[in-house]
């Protein structure tokens, strides 16, 4: 059975926790989504498989970039209804500060969503969300249900 | 700077199953093997854009480091890290990467790099990172 759709079935389409749960490299990460009201935040607890720079100690780029891309797509898919996962085109990624060893916050905003194409920005902090460490724009490719 | 003194992975890449397979001349080329954790999509058991990204900023990151200009003692961050995903990469099969620095200049040094599985003309995903030099190595008092 398709996830989005057992989901939907299960009437938790907008249970993004459970979307996580359900993709192994999300779990990997050890990403989690909080919800208060419809406003969705992603969090990246700290852990040291997530280290890229050992001397500094600073979270790997690689991981930061995961974090965006998938705190993107969570926001499209709540935002959205799905039939498959969105597939990204493109992502575009500015690194603003070193990811020191804390969690990780992140929120998103589907700047314009199209019938096919959404164009989605991503920023995530950590102490302070004026103060993000890194910033992302996409366009992801959808297949509305 | 050889593969030898390379091939010290970070924490992040070890946990993706990332190896240093090449160093030559100012391109590295880097393997990750298919694996469960690195599914995103359940339904179709293809591996998440995230590990992909991750890769690529690594392999570019080795490839600074590959250039004969590069001075050892230097830190470096990455500034930018644009990618482009052509094609889903298939399932059970290795991700490959290969990264070239192709220009390193006095702060900047410039890298592009491609993703693919069996043949490099058939990118998964290709992307072009901007890192900074000189940046410091120990942790900053202030942060």
């Amino acid at each position: 059975m398709k996830i989005l759709q057992q989901l939907r079935d299960e009437g938790r389409a907008d249970d993004m926790q459970a979307l996580l749960a359900s993709i192994p490299y999300a779990r990997f990460l050890g990403m989690q989504v909080e919800r208060k009201g419809n406003e969705i935040t992603t969090i990246l607890p700290f852990k040291d498989s997530l280290v890229g720079n050992v001397n500094l100690p600073a979270i790997h780029g690689g991981a930061i970039g995961a974090f965006l891309e998938l705190t993107s797509v969570i926001q499209l898919l709540f935002d959205t209804s799905c039939e498959r996962l969105p597939k990204t085109v493109d992502i575009s990624i500015d690194y603003l500060r070193s990811g020191k060893p804390v969690a990780t916050y992140g929120r998103a905003i589907v700047t314009r969503q199209g019938r096919r194409v959404a164009n989605v920005r991503a920023e995530i902090w950590q102490d302070e969300k004026t103060r993000p460490i890194a910033a992302a724009h996409g366009h992801y490719l959808l297949t509305p249900v | 700077m050889n593969k030898d003194d390379l091939e010290h992975l970070p924490p992040h890449g070890e946990a993706i199953g990332m190896s240093l397979v090449s160093v030559v001349g100012r391109v590295c080329t880097v393997k990750v093997p298919y694996a469960e954790h690195l599914v995103g999509d359940p339904d179709t058991g293809i591996i998440h854009g995230g590990v992909i990204t991750a890769t690529l900023d690594n392999a570019s990151g080795w490839a600074v480091r590959c250039h004969e200009d590069w001075a050892t003692e230097m830190g470096m961050a990455t500034l930018d890290l644009r990618i482009d995903y052509m094609r889903p990469a298939e399932p059970f099969k290795d991700l490959m990467v290969q990264a070239e620095c192709y220009k390193l200049a006095k702060n900047i040094a410039f890298v592009r790099a491609v993703a693919y599985q069996d043949d490099i003309e058939d990118q998964v995903a290709t992307s072009v990172a901007a890192f900074m030099l000189g940046t410091p190595n120990t942790p900053r008092a202030d942060s």
